[in-house]
Parts: C-alpha cells; sequence; structure tokens
C-alpha cells in the first residue's frame, strides 16, 4: 500500500507535466539521452529534431484536435435524417496537399544542409581514431597517439576528434548519443565519424545494431577530459601498446614494453608474478595483447588489448565496474557473466590462480 | 429490382461438404477466408504471448526471466509471426472474403490456387514455428541483415528454419497476389468500373501489385543467403569479394514496400467504415484512390532510409530523406480525407468507428514520427532505438491491427450470422486504445533517451526502468483487451445466428445478400451505378429494403472441392523444407524428390481435374 502511494506520487511527478517540456526537461536523468547534447555533432543533430518535433507537434495538435471536434461535433442518433452527401471539395483538398507539402520543404532545407554538414570525416585539426567493433566489445586505437584501447574511448575536450571506423565481424553501430549519433560499422569498409566533446566527463555509449546474442551487453563509455589530462593518459597508455611496439608509431620506437618502476614492483610482487605465469601459462595471451609479456606489441589480437587493462572504469564491455570482485568473478566463469561470451577459458581456473591473475591485471595501471 | 425474383425461391440445402474433409477440400473464398482469419489469428496471438514475455523480461533492469538467446528468438519470431503470419493473412483473410463480394462475383478467379495459398501458407507458419520444439527458433531478427545470419555467425538450423520459411510463405503470397489481381481486374460485376469499386478492394488491389513486385526481391535475396550458407558463395560475405550492404538493399526493396502491404489494407477497411457510420459518402474519393497508388508507387523508392546510418553518403541521403517526406503528402490526404468523410457526417457510435476512428488517430503519430525518421541526421539518433519500435508499432498496431479489428468488427455479422456483442466491443476498444498507449508512447521517450532496440535487458544506470515497468502494465493490458475479444467471439457464438443481412446501413454490395452469404454469393448481381450500390437501391426504394431470402442456387455452376491444392501445398513444403537437411541427414535429397514427387503428381491432378 505504502509502496504503491509512494509509486503513484513518482508517476505523478514525471508525467504531469506537459509532454514535451517533460521530454526535453528530465533528459539530465538519462545518462545516454539524445536530448541533450554534449558534443558538436550530437547539437547539430538535436537542433535539427526540435525543429521536426515542433512541426510534428503543431500537426499533432490540429489533426488530432479537428479529429476530436468532429466526433463530438458531429454525433448522430440512429433515426436522424441523412446528412448531406458531400463527395469532396477539391479546393479544400488543394490546400492540404499543398500545407503538408510546405512544411516538408521547411524541414527538408535544414536537413539537407545537415546532411552535408555530417556525412564525412571532419577536416583540419582532429584527434585520429579508429573505432573496430568486436562480437561484443569495441577496440580503439589511436594511430598517431601510439595507443590501442578497449570499451573507454578518451578524447580531450574542445577538439575534434575523428572516427574511422570498422569492424573484425558482424555489423555493430557506434552510438555516443550526447557525442554523436549512431553510425554503422562494416566488415571491410570504413565510416566516418566525429564529434567534439564539449564538457569533461564520462558518458555512455552502446552498439545499436543487433550483432549476436550479447548485442545488449557492448557498451562502451567516452572520457571527455581535459587537455593535460588526456596527454598524460596518452603518455600511461603507449607502454606496451601494438602501435608503438609493433613499429606503427615510427617516431618513438625506443619506449619500453614497460616502465622501469613497475618491473621492479612486478618483480618484488609474489602474487603478482605469479599472475604473469597464470596470463602466460593460461593461455591468456592466445587472444590478448599485453604489456610486459611477448604479445606486447603484436596487434590484431582476437580479444582486448589488456595493457593498462587496471586503468580502465569498466570491464566486460561496460558491463561491470573494474574491481577485484568483478575481476574475480568474471575470471571465474566468463560465460556465466556473459552467456555466449566468446572468451573461453582452456580450463577453469584454481581460486589461487584467480587471486594471482586478478591482482597482476588490476595492477596493470 | 433484381432481388425481387428471387424473394419467393425455395431454399435448397447447401451444397458443400461438410467436416473437416469439407474445409480441407473447400474451395469457396468465403470458407478459405475462414480458415486465413483463423489460423491467423492464432498465430497472432502466438506472436502477443511472444511479446509479453519480452515485456515481462524487460521489466526491470538486468533481468533473468529469460536468456539472451531466447529473448533473440522471441523478438525475432516477433516479428517475423506478426508480419508474415498474423497481419499479411488477417488481411487475405479480409481479401478473401470481401473482395469477390465487394465486386458482385462469385468466388475468386482461381478457387483452386486460392485454397492452395491458403495450405502453404498454414504449412509455413508451422514450419517456421516447428523451430521451437528442436530449440532452434531463428534468432538473427526479422530483417536478417547479412552478415550475422550466415554460418560463420549464425550455425545451426535457426537461421535456416526463417530463409525456408519465408520461402514457403513467400509462395503462398505470390499465389494469393496474383489471384486477387485477376479477380479484381477480370469477374466484377456489370457497371463496377475500376473507379467504382469500393476504397477496400482498391486498397486491396494495390496490396496485390506491391506483392507481386516486392516479393521477387526477398526471395532472391533468401536464395542469396541460402546458397551462402550452404553452397559456398560469397554474396554477403566481404571476406569472399561480397558485401553485407547488398543484403540491406536487397532486403528493404523488399521491406519497404511491406510496410504498405500491411498497412493499405487497413486503410482500405477504414475507408469502408467511416463512410457507412458516418453516413455520407467517402469523402474525395479519386483522391483515396490515387493517394494509395502513389503512397504505393513511391513506396519502392524509399527503402534506404532504413539505412541511413549506413553511411551511404550525402547524396544517396538526401534523395531517400526527400522521396520519404513525399510519402508524407498522399498520406496526409488520405487522412484529411477521413476527417473530411466524419465532418458534417451524422455519426453512429458503434464499435466499427470506434476502431476506425482509433486507427486515424494512432495512425497520425505514426506517421509524425515517420517524417522525423525521414530526417537522416535525426534518424542517426533514432534508428535502432526504441523511438523506431515506437514508430512503427503505431503504424501497425496503431494503423494496422486497429484497422483489422475495425473489419472484424464490421463484417463480422456477414461472415458469422450473428452479431458481436457492442458492450463488449466497446470495452474491447478502450482496453486496447489504452493499453496500446501506454504500451508504446513511453517508447518514444525510452528511444530517445538512448535505450537501443533489440536488447534482452539493460542495466540498471541508465535510468530505463520506470518507463519499462509501465510499458510492460500497458502490454498486460492490451493482452487483456484480446481476452475480452475472445470473450464477445465465445458469446456471440453461443447465440442463435439471426443477423440481419445489412445491420449497418452498409454502402456496398456485400450487404444486399443475406448473413451469411449463400455459397454462390449473388443468385443475381444487384446493378451498379456508383461506388456504394446498396446507399443507390435503397434511396430507390424510398424505405428500407425487405430482408433477402435464401435461395435455390439450382442451375449456378459453382467450382467443385479439390484436394489437389492442399496435397500439392505438402509437395511444396516437402521441397522447400528438406533443405534444412543438407547438413543434417545424408540423403536429404531423397526428401527433396519425394516432396517434388508429391508437388508433380497434385499438380497433374490438379490440371487434369474438372473444375466444374
Amino acid at each position: 500500500m505504502e509502496r504503491s502511494a509512494a509509486w503513484f506520487r513518482r508517476l505523478a511527478k514525471r508525467a504531469s507535466a506537459p509532454g514535451l517540456l517533460f521530454l526535453f526537461g528530465c533528459a539530465e536523468n538519462y545518462p545516454q539521452t539524445t536530448l541533450n547534447p554534449r558534443g558538436d555533432f550530437a547539437r547539430l543533430v538535436d537542433h535539427l529534431f526540435r525543429t521536426t518535433v515542433w512541426w510534428a507537434v503543431l500537426v499533432f495538435v490540429l489533426v488530432e484536435g479537428a479529429l476530436l471536434l468532429a466526433l463530438f461535433k458531429f454525433r448522430g442518433r440512429p433515426d436522424d435524417p441523412e446528412p448531406r452527401q458531400s463527395h469532396g471539395n477539391t479546393a479544400l483538398e488543394v490546400v492540404w496537399t499543398v500545407i503538408p507539402a510546405f512544411i516538408l520543404v521547411m524541414i527538408a532545407v535544414p536537413t539537407i544542409e545537415t546532411i552535408f554538414k555530417t556525412s564525412d570525416y571532419a577536416r583540419g585539426d582532429a584527434v585520429q581514431i579508429e573505432v573496430v567493433g568486436h562480437q561484443w566489445w569495441w577496440e580503439f586505437r589511436y594511430p598517431d597517439l601510439g595507443v590501442v584501447t578497449a570499451n573507454e574511448m578518451h578524447v580531450p575536450v574542445g577538439r575534434t576528434v575523428n572516427l574511422r571506423m570498422t569492424t573484425v565481424d558482424v555489423i555493430h553501430s557506434f552510438w555516443v548519443p550526447q557525442f554523436a549519433a549512431k553510425r554503422d560499422v562494416f566488415p571491410g569498409r570504413h565510416n566516418p565519424l566525429w564529434f567534439k566533446a564539449e564538457v569533461t566527463g564520462t558518458f555512455s555509449g552502446q552498439c545499436a545494431e543487433f550483432c549476436g546474442e550479447q548485442h545488449a551487453r557492448m557498451g562502451f563509455r567516452v572520457i571527455s577530459e581535459t587537455p593535460e589530462q588526456f596527454a598524460a593518459w596518452v603518455e600511461r597508455q603507449r607502454p606496451g601498446s601494438p602501435l608503438v611496439n609493433g613499429g606503427r608509431v615510427v617516431r618513438d620506437t625506443t619506449l619500453p614494453a614497460e616502465p622501469a618502476a613497475r618491473a621492479a614492483r612486478l618483480a618484488a610482487d609474489s602474487v603478482e608474478r605469479a599472475g604473469q605465469a597464470v596470463f602466460l601459462a593460461g593461455g591468456c595471451i592466445g587472444c590478448h595483447a599485453m604489456a610486459g609479456t611477448p604479445t606486447a606489441g603484436v596487434s590484431r589480437m582476437k580479444g582486448p588489448n589488456l595493457s593498462h587493462v587496471g586503468s580502465r572504469s569498466g570491464i566486460v564491455a561496460g558491463m561491470l565496474e573494474n574491481t577485484d570482485e568483478n575481476v574475480r568473478k568474471w575470471l571465474d566463469n566468463p560465460d556465466s557473466v556473459k552467456k555466449g561470451t566468446l572468451m573461453v577459458l582452456p580450463r577453469r581456473l584454481t581460486g589461487p590462480e584467480i587471486a594471482a591473475l586478478v591482482a597482476y591485471l588490476r595492477a596493470h595501471q | 429490382m433484381a432481388t425481387g425474383v428471387l424473394d419467393h425461391a425455395p431454399a435448397a440445402p447447401a451444397p458443400e461438404t461438410t467436416g473437416i474433409w469439407g474445409w480441407i477440400t473447400t474451395v469457396d473464398h468465403k470458407r478459405i477466408g475462414i480458415l486465413y482469419g483463423t489460423t491467423a489469428f492464432m498465430f497472432f496471438l502466438l506472436g502477443g504471448i511472444e511479446a509479453l514475455i519480452m515485456r515481462l523480461q524487460l521489466m526491470k533492469p538486468d533481468n533473468t526471466l529469460v536468456s539472451a538467446a531466447t529473448f533473440n528468438s522471441l523478438f525475432t519470431m516477433h516479428g517475423t509471426t506478426m508480419i508474415f503470419l498474423g497481419v499479411m493473412p488477417l488481411s487475405a483473410m479480409f481479401f478473401n472474403y470481401f473482395i469477390p463480394l465487394q465486386i458482385g462475383a462469385r468466388d475468386v478467379a482461381f478457387p483452386r490456387l486460392n485454397a492452395f495459398s491458403y495450405w502453404v501458407f498454414l504449412l509455413g507458419g508451422l514450419f517456421v514455428n516447428f523451430s521451437f520444439l528442436l530449440n532452434a527458433a531463428p534468432n538473427a531478427g526479422w530483417f536478417g541483415y547479412a552478415n550475422l545470419t550466415e554460418t560463420t555467425y549464425s550455425p545451426g538450423l535457426n537461421t535456416d528454419f526463417w530463409v525456408l520459411g519465408l520461402q514457403i510463405l513467400g509462395i503462398a503470397s505470390m499465389a494469393a497476389a496474383i489471384n486477387f489481381f485477376v479477380t479484381v481486374v477480370n469477374p466484377r460485376a456489370p457497371g463496377m468500373r475500376m473507379l467504382r469499386m469500393p476504397m477496400f478492394v482498391w486498397m486491396s488491389f494495390i496490396t496485390q501489385i506491391l506483392l507481386l513486385l516486392a516479393f521477387p526481391v526477398i526471395t532472391v535475396a533468401l536464395i542469396f543467403l541460402m546458397m551462402d550458407r550452404h553452397f559456398g558463395t560469397h554474396f554477403f560475405i566481404p571476406a569472399g569479394g561480397g558485401d553485407p550492404v547488398l543484403w540491406q538493399h536487397l532486403f528493404w526493396i523488399f521491406g519497404h514496400p511491406e510496410v504498405y502491404i500491411l498497412i493499405l489494407p487497413a486503410f482500405g477497411i477504414v475507408s469502408e467504415v467511416l463512410p457507412v457510420f458516418s453516413r455520407k459518402p467517402l469523402f474525395g474519393y479519386t483522391a483515396m484512390v490515387f493517394s494509395g497508388a502513389f503512397i504505393a508507387f513511391l513506396g519502392f523508392g524509399v527503402w534506404s532510409h532504413h539505412m541511413f546510418s549506413t553511411g551511404m553518403g550525402p547524396f544517396a541521403d538526401s534523395f531517400f530523406a526527400i522521396s520519404t517526406m513525399l510519402i508524407a503528402v498522399p498520406t496526409g490526404v488520405k487522412i484529411f480525407n477521413w476527417l473530411g468523410t466524419l465532418w458534417g457526417g451524422s455519426l453512429q457510435f458503434r464499435t466499427p468507428l470506434y476502431f476506425a476512428v482509433g486507427m486515424v488517430a494512432m495512425f497520425i503519430v505514426g506517421g509524425l514520427s515517420g517524417v522525423m525518421h525521414a530526417v537522416p541526421p535525426a534518424d542517426l539518433q533514432q534508428t535502432d532505438s526504441y523511438f523506431v519500435v515506437a514508430h512503427f508499432h503505431y503504424v501497425l498496431f496503431g494503423g494496422a491491427i486497429f484497422g483489422l479489428t475495425a473489419g472484424a468488427y464490421y463484417w463480422f455479422p456477414k461472415m458469422s450470422g450473428r452479431m458481436l456483442d457492442e458492450t463488449l466491443g466497446k470495452l474491447h476498444f478502450w482496453l486496447m486504445f489504452i493499453g496500446f498507449n501506454v504500451t508504446f508512447f513511453p517508447m518514444h521517450f525510452l528511444g530517445l533517451n538512448g535505450m537501443p532496440r533489440r536488447v534482452y535487458t539493460y542495466p540498471a544506470g541508465l535510468n530505463f526502468e520506470f518507463w519499462n515497468r509501465i510499458e510492460t502494465y500497458g502490454a498486460l493490458l492490451l493482452g487483456a483487451s484480446f481476452l475480452v475479444f475472445l470473450w464477445n467471439l465465445g458469446a456471440t457464438f453461443r447465440k442463435p445466428a439471426h443477423a440481419p443481412a445489412d445491420p449497418w446501413r452498409g454502402a456496398t454490395l456485400e450487404w444486399l445478400i443475406p448473413s451469411p452469404p449463400q455459397e454462390f454469393n449473388y443468385a443475381e448481381v444487384p446493378p451498379v451505378n456508383s461506388s456504394t450500390p446498396a446507399w443507390d437501391l435503397r434511396r430507390a426504394h424510398g424505405r428500407p429494403l425487405p430482408e433477402p431470402l435464401r435461395v435455390s442456387g439450382a442451375g449456378i455452376h459453382m467450382p467443385r472441392p479439390s484436394k489437389w491444392p492442399a496435397v500439392t501445398a505438402v509437395g511444396v513444403l516437402g521441397v522447400i523444407g528438406s533443405m534444412l537437411l543438407t547438413h543434417a541427414v545424408q540423403h536429404w535429397y531423397a526428401i527433396t524428390l519425394t516432396g517434388a514427387a508429391i508437388l508433380f503428381y497434385g499438380v497433374y491432378r490438379w490440371a487434369f481435374e474438372p473444375a466444374f
């Protein structure tokens, strides 16, 4: 009783405001909303959308209003005399053909303008990012900066990022609603998208094209940060990156696979060292590249590049927060966390092995 | 007076065969219509149950009522079922029953082909759903996007069931489309010129043209996909030089006209119901005909608006944006003409009018969100989100299902000889109207606030749970509304059959003959001098027409019942269905050959069987 009363109050609170104000007003509560743009691409789209919405609201009110009026005004009884038999009215019919056509022109002109603004790559100085869709996670590669990461895209605020997007398996669709609208990724082709983040913060994104069993669990995050923070992030991420060690970034191949400090710590920490041993012997390196192992610098691995995985805020394509407990749960039985995942353990890991791996992975900042 | 002669003729017992065998061998368009209707309604309820399970799963975040795999099968089968086994054959029920009646014909042009269409449809529908029993229900979406549907990503029989099932259903649709096309063109009553045909016949006619032009495309696409899956081709496999985008083009060149295949019959029904219950003719008859034809024509030039997010480039996007917006003009003309029909009328608030007006009101919403989708940059946010789910349910449920339900209440007395209960009918309407809006309107909010479609669950952090819960309550209400309908049907069948020939003061020919009509429909075809021949007769008579009597059909040649259409349909199932076993059974082609033998024997006996 108590609960349902509270529930009704909540319903009333949410539903009482007039539809659209309500719709736009409450958008802040939705981390993945399209109605609260925080990037220039999304803002262009939003502007166009609002233009269309107001026309639609106008037409809706007028036409549904006329319908209701007719229903009340022309209520008849069975024994009423036959009403006047009109078959049509040419003038009227011309008017209601021309008016919608006019409204559509009003919508079409800004539409085509915006199409041409949003179709191609951005020009000029932009951060280049390659987006690669996988069943069911996202790979982000920064070819000019020598960074490869997964499921978390870092971007500098106020600077355009240019996305060149493809997939290694089936069609996916890259969608981070507050920055940019969707664009599908196709095998064997590259599709463009760009946006400029206007504020810092963490923004939610998700695959929007059905891509198989775990389509629902193919989320990602876009982390917008100050240029300084972004530069620092790049520096932290580069060691061990396939783009650096594999030679894609030619100007700086001397980067160590692993910073000295970390190497020293690894040598000192026995659990972590045990974790590395499991990582190497347990089959992980069959699919995952990792700094400090022979796979550092190997590109196009099947699974996400795990170098610096400890610095990411989430794991399993944004499904779980990156905590010891969640990593343990995942390594214990990936298929029970995300049924159908392509991550297959060669054998069930033992408790101590998992604990060691958790320490090893979490320490990889 | 055409009916005068017949008033005194004695009634004769119906010559048709009775019992199960009678139904299997029937070639009577009315009985086949009833078969279509009951079968489609069963499939429709099945699709509804699938939807309810999905709604229960989505009721709360991270729910585990069903697994991801099950959910994917549910939404795939929900879409496939509602489109191919629900709405299309429900329309086919009305085509079957009412095209011949409304044009004053004895039957469809090819009665045995008509039976064949039904049996192929039934077997195809059972075939697709049989997959559930093997735990191999299709799971790659009703749109079957390659390359997800290639064997690498969809091993197993799931997609094969879908591909082959659609091929079987496509044969049923094509045969029926040819049949109804010829029926409308050929055996119309004297005086019924094209521009005097009832609007339902017109919209049905246009639908048949769409079917004839659209289904071959999906047939070809499905053959390509089957070749890719089983015979080593690479039509949609990039590594082999193919292109998955090709599938999308082929699918939507079929898929968009398919939307009009679903909605135009409902447009036709509403255009019948509104004038009768307004007691004045359809406003702008000619404009209604041509706007329908224009919608159908443009319907072949807008398919890529389903693909704005694929990155076709600005010129293609602009072209398809404008062609799509253009469709809003003839659609608007239809809506305004419906308003014009109501305006100035003497509105009789009976159940069919409720549903017809509901259809107009809901279709406006779906049309307006459709215009939003025609704006490619905005569509980049909306496509594949719940906003699209809201949009097409306003069109296909708010439009097609409300329209078909209006037709069901309107024509039920003619088909069964019984009047449905008005109170229950109106209760059905209000439950369905409220349930529908509570279910689907919040999907606009969810889509715009970032909920993608085809997700088996969503995390708690995205704040999707509130509206999802409301939607589930709405869906349960919507389900309940159909229980009221079933209750109404059940109660009505317990009552005596004494519906008058014309309970609504109908305008078209079918209301001049007894309810239900006799096997031969019209002993003598009444004169047709306008698009409202029944009204003409009533006016000429000066007072209500006398109740038409059942007459002897002696001397009227009706087609003979035949079992060969059903046998041939079994052969079709054998030939196509056996492809399922290409990898499972070593000598699978033995089944194909057996099917082919049945098919050819059926056709042979059919061809040499005397038709009368």
